[in-house]
């Protein structure tokens, strides 16, 4: 038995407005938009983790997200990460209360670098996730830069610099998502995972760009130990226990799908 | 009735949640007169082993924890509760535990390829020994683990399962008597990890590594 970390996979549910953007297609949901449904048929299918994505984020979509973090946290038996709109230690507060296991943060903790290192002492490396949107950009040092407002606005900061200052702070997980790849399904960004697998002492999760089974094999190669999907996951392009037969065969170590 | 002990560290939501999951009657408290005359007991320890030792002491549920277990009242510990039942944590420069079970809590090599220190995810689980938490399980299942610390008992007979993980093979779940506790989370772990949280929820605290 190989004791080196499985790889774990990770579908996101993107939400607005306390329903999921684009519905699972793979099962018969009566409510395809319905998070709580979408939630657990990723978990009957083998998902080892769920990431729930608020896009919209506005200070009057908290109730609405708390009350689909408390009804998924009821619904399902695996761990899952909250992301969109966690500013403060009080808001991730909440998001724990309702019963996510993780948060994630992203424009917060760039404006408010403070934010990472709290939010690390106050619940545990392992509780948060930074979520990183890069863009390429010849003129960084590592190639590419910081965006933040979901993609919208250049920071002019480097990704990797940006990422380890993120890991110094004891953050668990870096997730790097690529403007480029992110939707295209032409794979994932490779040069982005390995640049910060190679260099980081947190666990890396690749986002963006998914789309057929080797793109997920090329970011285990490039040191990614998470794997996160949308779109392939939501229109059934790929079921999550043929993604975890693939791995397996390709030598990748990952856990049984049928214990969930 | 089945306390889950809150000292105040850390959300304790999803302990609960899985509890009620499995239709037991559960109550989250900090006061020690409700740990002692609960019917069983979980320590789902979060956070740091020496803050949780100092909230331990200040709230005088130190005492009541080693009373609760020499009652021989069904006791399960869960991720950093499975590690403040032993002697001596290298966690935080060197803590001193709870002393119910002998034995350390050493820290994961760190700098290994492929073995990301903590451990964030789901591993094997192999029985060792018979214990009625196991009952449904089958050896080898997998469970979800958050640790960068692992329990290391003195006695092998204290070790029900192990895990191997940065070239380590450690006890995931430890016990003697009335007193198991678990490294991983079994209330994010899945079916399997329900079944053991039922199985807890049904046992007497007999039958265990000591029998």
């Amino acid at each position: 038995m190989s004791d080196h970390k499985r790889v774990r996979i990770m579908p996101c549910l993107d939400m607005r407005a306390g329903r999921v953007v684009k519905g699972i297609h793979f099962v018969d949901i009566r409510d395809a938009g319905d998070p709580v449904a979408c939630a657990r048929a990723y978990v009957e299918a083998g998902a080892d983790e769920l990431a729930l994505l608020d896009i919209t984020a506005t200070v009057e979509s908290r109730g609405t997200l708390l009350d689909v973090v408390q009804r998924v946290a009821e619904a399902t038996t695996i761990p899952f990460s909250v992301g969109g709109g966690i500013g403060d230690r009080a808001s991730a507060e909440a998001v724990f209360e309702a019963g996510a296991n993780r948060v994630s943060i992203a424009s917060a903790a760039f404006r408010k670098p403070e934010l990472v290192g709290e939010l690390v002492q106050a619940f545990g490396s392992d509780k948060v996730i930074v979520a990183i949107d890069a863009d390429r950009n010849p003129a960084m040092p590592s190639g590419y830069e910081v965006y933040v407002d979901g993609g919208r606005t250049a920071t002019g900061t480097d990704a990797l610099e940006w990422a380890r200052r993120v890991d110094e702070a004891g953050v668990g997980t870096i997730l790097p998502t690529s403007k480029a790849g992110d939707g295209a399904r032409t794979g994932y960004d490779l040069p982005l995972i390995r640049a910060l697998a190679s260099n980081l002492s947190a666990d890396i999760v690749a986002s963006g760009g998914a789309g057929e089974l080797p793109h997920f094999l090329d970011a285990v190669q490039a040191g990614a130990t998470v794997l996160l999907a949308a779109s392939v996951f939501h229109f059934n392009v790929i079921a999550i226990p043929e993604l975890k037969d693939y791995l397996r065969k390709h030598g990748v170590p990952v856990s049984p799908a049928d214990d969930r | 009735m089945i306390a889950i002990v809150d000292y105040g560290a850390g959300n304790l939501t999803s302990v609960r949640l899985a509890l009620e999951r499995i239709a037991a009657r559960v109550a989250v408290t900090s006061e020690p007169a409700a740990i002692l005359a609960a019917e069983r007991v979980i320590f789902p320890g979060v956070g740091a082993i020496g803050a949780a030792m100092a909230r331990l002491k200040a709230a005088g549920l130190d005492g009541a924890l080693r009373e609760t277990v020499a009652r021989g009242t069904p006791f399960l510990g869960i991720c950093l509760g499975a590690q403040i039942v032993f002697e001596h944590s290298e966690e935080d420069g060197g803590v001193a535990g709870l002393g119910l079970l002998p034995g350390t809590v050493p820290a994961f090599p760190r700098g290994l390829p492929g073995a990301k220190i903590p451990q964030i995810g789901w591993n094997q689980v192999t029985f060792r020994l018979p214990h009625p938490l196991f009952e449904g399980i089958a050896s080898g299942a997998e469970f979800y683990f958050v640790h960068g610390y692992y329990p290391a008992p003195a006695d092998p007979a204290h070790v029900l399962a192990e895990t191997d993980y940065a070239g380590r093979t450690f006890a995931s779940v430890a016990g003697q008597d009335n007193l198991a506790v678990t490294q991983f989370h079994p209330e994010r772990s899945g079916r399997v990890g329900l079944k053991l949280l039922e199985n807890f929820a049904r046992w007497d605290g007999k039958g265990g590594a000591a029998c």
